[in-house]
């Protein structure tokens, strides 16, 4: 619980396209990655918002496999 | 409680935080930095456009025609001493910047790239200037980095996820510090402080469709008012008229440039109607009233008939791709929709926050004392977009937000500076200074069934949306302070469910939704007592700007609410005044 909340702040972001992307992914789909894709999660939201933008926004394809998998697992989260 | 002393804490660290922390930092004063995110996931990240600055790299400028754009832009309620500092100010603020480390783009000629924002002109009101530095769509970004790199290197003191709940006063009415909460940990840490700068940032989160981050709540803006400082021109909030629909990003303006217009509900080009010239490309706030009054007067489209449309189709994909790339991508994302096939479901989006914390050009805070002249708050300061020194006025020109919290920080902290001079040691914090942030934290402690946090704060926004947004009129404005009042009763009476310590966001939300509710009461009531329209404050029924009776600043008080006005500074530094004309462009 108080993990989920810890992340749950850090997904509050400098841009209003962040904070919504990686709100609805914490809120829904994030409750079903291992342990260790949670770790890869928490990692991911080390990265500068501008860096995160061009990713989620699909603009740039990160490199490394993991972070693409967890990318495209946010992005399709993205509800209309 | 835990203490912490220190000659300045500063309360926020966006753009304007961290410009004035290095400042002090430097100056070898003992500087604490606050702040509720991580420093460089601030809303300055945001900014993609850029900083003004007469460098004159691409045309010929200068900071005289700087100023009278921004008097201009400001629709002549700017102070205009505040303006003539800022503008003069601004080529060094950008070269300091680069001497930091941000990385400007480049001209062929290596000077610093700069490109053209709506507002700009030559020669006071001719062709068009080029006036932006930028360091390509990221500056914000480049500038949050390098200013937090900088105040690594000068020892800096940040407590990054801490949440400032309450100022601390004397009897004397001196500012001591703040109370603040480790969000990890839920334990409160008293920070005393000689001076205490507010940097928080401005409050696009009242209304329901804005373009700003979620942590962009006004709290700075809250914890003044409570303690007894005013709020200035809060009725001034400019809004762009193509947010999306219910989420608020931006689309710019470009979209209609490159010839994508709006259709309401039964399929009308309804712009033809309000603007039969200029149409779609009509300026900001007639494109932004015609499409509240289609959805007002039933003419939405969607279930709730609650947006318009921005139709790009017609386009073709190829113009679409290539012309507005970011546009794409981004309505993509977010509605599963591809705009080169399906029109976008766009409302008026609240941007940028022009009133706030009244100051002087020193960043000092200022209220006016019986009916004389105002005078600075001991030991408080606020810069950035949580102040209102006033520059922007009515209306913030494109690329001047990144310049006020640049060229005020600075002056702010040079201030500072001169200020602790004279101040050697801290002043004692009486025990009762405590008790309202006590009171605050403990409040959200009650146990029992009330309303939620979250529902309460979706109809705080949207009521500021229906009742305070680009559409005003008194009857509208009345229902909405009314309306405020109410919520702001039932929020006394809501709990939270987690009483927990660690990482008790639910907490933080809690007080985050008080700090909109004052807020949202000095908007509402600032924009009801206006009877005039100017710059960002459109009154349906008194259209016509009156400077007679308006060319003034407007001073809301918490307790007891009400309003007081104070005469805008029409005499610049050094310069001639410029006096009020039409503002056409
Ligand atoms: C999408 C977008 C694009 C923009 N583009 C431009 C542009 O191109 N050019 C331009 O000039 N302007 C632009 N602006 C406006 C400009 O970005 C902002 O006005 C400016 O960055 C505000 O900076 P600031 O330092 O005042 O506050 P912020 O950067 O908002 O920082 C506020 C700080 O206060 C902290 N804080 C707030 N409350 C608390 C609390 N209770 N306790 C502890 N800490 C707290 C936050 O954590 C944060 O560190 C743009 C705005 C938006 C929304």
């Amino acid at each position: 619980m108080n993990e989920l909340a810890r992340v749950r702040w850090k997904c509050r972001r400098g841009m209003l396209e962040l904070d919504l992307l990686l709100g609805q992914f914490v809120g829904h789909g994030y409750h079903q990655l291992d342990p260790a894709q949670r770790a890869e999660f928490d990692r991911l939201l080390d990265y500068p918002d501008t860096v995160l933008l061009e990713w989620l926004l699909g603009r740039i394809r990160p490199t490394e496999r993991e972070i693409v998998r967890l990318v495209d697992k946010i992005r399709a989260a993205a509800a209309p | 409680m835990e203490k912490r002393s220190f000659d300045t804490l500063i309360i926020g660290a966006g753009g304007g935080g961290l410009r004035a922390a290095l400042q002090l930092a430097q100056a070898e004063a003992r500087v604490a930095v606050v702040s509720k995110v991580f420093p460089t996931r601030s809303h300055t990240v945001a900014a993609q456009g850029g900083v003004n600055a007469a460098l004159a790299n691409v045309l010929p400028d200068n900071w005289h025609w700087h100023m009278f754009d921004t008097v201009k832009g400001s629709d002549y309620l700017g102070d205009q001493d505040a303006i003539e500092y800022m503008c003069r100010a601004a080529p060094r603020a950008v070269y300091e910047l680069e001497h930091f480390g941000v990385p400007f783009s480049r001209l062929d000629t290596g000077k610093i790239y700069q490109r053209a924002f709506g507002g700009q002109s030559r020669d006071f009101g001719g062709d068009q200037a080029v006036r932006t530095c930028a360091a390509a769509d990221r500056t914000g970004h480049a500038i949050l980095h390098s200013l937090y790199q900088q105040n690594i290197r000068a020892r800096t003191h940040f407590f990054d996820e801490y949440f400032a709940i309450e100022l601390l006063q004397n009897q004397a009415g001196y500012f001591l510090g703040a109370v603040a909460m480790n969000i990890a940990s839920g334990e409160p840490l008293l920070i005393e402080a000689k001076t205490t700068i507010l940097a928080t940032g401005g409050v696009g989160q009242l209304f329901r469709t804005n373009t700003n981050a979620l942590v962009n709540t006004g709290d700075g803006m809250a914890m003044a008012l409570r303690a007894g400082i005013p709020l200035q021109d809060m009725e001034f909030f400019q809004f762009h008229p193509t947010g999306v629909a219910g989420k608020g990003m931006l689309i710019t303006e470009g979209a209609r440039g490159e010839g994508g217009y709006l259709l309401n509900g039964d399929g009308e080009r309804f712009m033809e109607r309000y603007a039969p010239n200029a149409k779609d490309l009509a300026s900001r706030d007639v494109v932004s009233r015609a499409i509240a009054t289609e959805v007002r007067e039933g003419r939405g489209v969607g279930a709730n008939r609650d947006h318009v449309l921005l139709k790009l189709d017609h386009l073709g994909a190829d113009i679409v791709s290539k012309r507005l790339p970011g546009i794409r991508d981004m309505v993509r994302t977010f509605l599963h929709i591809d705009p080169a096939d399906t029109p976008i479901p766009v409302y008026p989006t609240a941007h940028y926050t022009m009133g706030g914390i009244p100051t002087d050009r020193h960043g000092q805070v200022v209220v006016p004392v019986q009916q004389g002249a105002e005078e600075p708050v001991p030991g408080l300061y606020a810069v950035g977009e949580c102040a209102c020194v006033s520059v922007h006025g009515a209306n913030r020109l494109g690329g001047n937000s990144l310049l006020d919290i640049l060229v005020f920080g600075r002056a702010a902290a040079n201030h500072v500076i001169e200020h602790l001079k004279q101040q050697r040691y801290h002043q004692p914090i009486p025990a009762d200074a405590l008790e309202p942030a006590l009171q605050r934290l403990a409040r959200w402690n009650r146990q029992g069934k009330g309303e939620s946090i979250a529902g309460l704060r979706a109809q705080l926004t949207k009521t500021m949306e229906d009742h305070c947004g680009v559409f005003r009129n008194e009857e509208v404005l009345q229902e909405g302070q009314n309306a405020v009042l109410a919520l702001r009763e039932r929020l006394r009476e809501a709990t939270i469910d987690d009483h927990s310590q660690v990482f008790n966001t639910a907490r933080i939300e809690a007080m985050e939704l008080e700090n909109l509710m004052d807020v949202a009461l000095a908007t509402v009531s600032s924009a009801l007592a206006r009877r005039e329209s100017r710059g960002a404050h459109s009154r349906i029924d008194y259209p016509e700007r009156d400077d007679q009776q308006w060319l003034r600043h407007s001073l809301f008080n918490l307790d007891p609410m009400k309003m007081d006005y104070k005469p805008v500074r029409m005499q610049p530094l050094t310069v001639d005044s410029f006096p009020p004309k039409k503002r056409t462009y």
